[in-house]
Parts: structure tokens; C-alpha cells; sequence
């Protein structure tokens, strides 16, 4: 069978599926509250993850999730026997759980570190520190994004 | 190379705590963006930033696309000897840098 245009039914069909197909939007991936859960487990192990000792800063309200300052202090002595040995950030919704892990030890002088992350949406940040001791300890801040970063198209 | 722009103090007492900030020229590229032409753009991001002083590591950070193109940091460091403080970043696409700066202890 031919059309006036000389195409069969079948070629037809196949357009149409393709332009189907073509306009199936691909889902993005998301980290969730779970995987973020299972991106802290990973660091964390079996140890009690604990409030305290962390302050973690970053702004409630970010106008713009593509920069975004944060700070994560952490109650230490800094000495060779009581020290911070890493600090970790993790988040909700962005495409990934991990932010940032960062390594120190009693040389800091003092457990302070800044740095800017970028945020899809608003959500939960949560910074964990690993003390020399072997304990956890975490803070964690509810932040509201008005303009997302990561997956933002150009 | 990319830019990057670094502050040490020149000089400092001897056990004083003192700041460092490393900033550099990046695009950090998260590999979850569509561009113009509808497909993803490819990850493009540093992965490791290290800083040594004397030799020894005092800061080390795994990066992952969540942080923000041109990466900042800010941290401190016990000044300990006269020397020099330096900083390697590697990522993706081979990418690698080194800065580096004097520390005069007295």
C-alpha cells in the first residue's frame, strides 16, 4: 500500500513511533533522603552518628543554588590524641548524595573549613565529622533554593 | 593553566593558627546539565585538592560535582617552621595544578 506521497503504512508508523519515542522525557537522577542515608552509612559504618560538636553554616534562604557559601566548624582540641580527622557534607536532592569529604588532622590548629557547593533544590544539608576516636558527630541544616543549580539546562 | 588565586600569610609566630584560602578557575561541570544540542554535557570537575606544607599534608578534600564552579576553600594550619605551603589540584580530563607560597616563621 502507497500513499500519495509514495510512503506505506509502515513507514509512517515508524515516524510516528520515533517522534513518540523522541518525546518521552528521560527522567533525571535524583538523590534521595534514602541514598543519601546510604552515602553517610558508607563513611559512617556502624557507629552512632551523633548531634553535636558541628556547626554547620550556610544561609536558610539561598536566592542562587549554583553558589552557595558554607562553613562547618567543629568543637576540637586539635591535639595529636583528641582531633578532627575528617569532615563530610552531604545532601538530599541533588543529583548526588556527596558533596564534599575533606581531610585534616591535629596541624589544623583548629577544625574550621569553608568552601561554596552547589544546591538543586531545597532540602536537608548534613555535615558529619570524624573525630580521632573513631566517633561521629553531625549537624544539619533545612535550606530553601530559589533558583537550583546541577541540573539546570543552558 | 587555570587561574589560581591563593592567600597565605607571609609571616607568622611561631604556633600561631593561621588561615589559608585556594581559589581556582574551573568550570565544574556536573555531567547533569543538557546543553543546546539536547544531549548531557560531560562531567567536567577537579577531583582532589591537596595542600602540603613542608612536604607534609595539612588539608585534603575529595571533591564531587556539587561544588560550585571555581572552587573556594578556606581552612587554617599551625605555622610551625619557615617553608613553603603548596597546593595540587587534579581532575578530570587530565587536569592538574599546582600553586605555592612562602611562610616565614619567627
Amino acid at each position: 500500500m502507497t500513499d500519495a506521497n509514495g510512503q506505506t503504512r509502515r513507514d509512517v508508523l515508524i515516524g510516528a513511533a520515533s517522534i513518540a519515542g523522541a518525546l518521552t522525557l528521560s527522567r533525571r537522577a535524583v538523590a534521595t533522603p534514602e541514598t543519601m542515608q546510604a552515602a553517610i552509612k558508607k563513611v559512617v559504618g556502624d557507629a552512632p552518628l551523633r548531634k553535636g560538636k558541628v556547626t554547620l553554616d550556610i544561609p536558610p534562604l539561598v536566592e542562587n543554588g549554583n553558589t552557595v557559601p558554607v562553613s562547618v566548624a567543629v568543637e576540637s582540641p586539635m591535639t595529636a590524641d583528641d582531633h578532627v580527622k575528617a569532615i563530610h557534607i552531604f545532601n538530599e536532592k541533588n543529583p548526588l548524595p556527596d558533596v564534599i569529604g575533606i581531610r585534616i588532622g591535629p596541624y589544623a590548629g583548629k577544625a574550621e573549613i569553608a568552601t561554596r557547593i552547589k544546591l538543586a533544590d531545597s532540602q536537608t544539608v548534613i555535615a558529619v565529622a570524624q573525630m580521632s576516636d573513631g566517633s561521629f558527630w553531625s549537624d544539619s541544616v533545612e535550606v530553601i533554593v530559589t533558583i537550583a543549580a546541577c541540573v539546570e539546562g543552558i | 593553566m587555570a587561574r589560581a588565586l591563593i592567600n597565605v600569610p607571609a609571616k607568622a609566630k611561631r604556633g600561631d593558627i593561621v588561615p589559608i584560602k585556594a581559589l581556582i578557575q574551573h568550570p565544574m561541570e556536573s555531567g547533569y546539565r543538557v546543553g543546546y544540542n539536547g544531549e548531557l554535557i560531560p562531567r567536567d570537575i577537579i577531583r582532589e585538592f591537596i595542600c602540603t606544607y613542608n612536604g607534609r599534608e595539612i588539608f585534603r578534600a575529595t571533591l564531587h560535582p556539587a561544588i560550585a564552579a571555581n572552587p573556594f576553600f578556606s581552612f587554617f594550619t599551625v605555622a610551625v617552621d619557615t617553608g613553603t605551603i603548596e597546593f595540587k589540584w587534579t581532575g578530570d580530563n587530565g587536569f592538574t595544578a599546582t600553586e605555592s607560597a612562602p611562610i616565614t616563621v619567627g
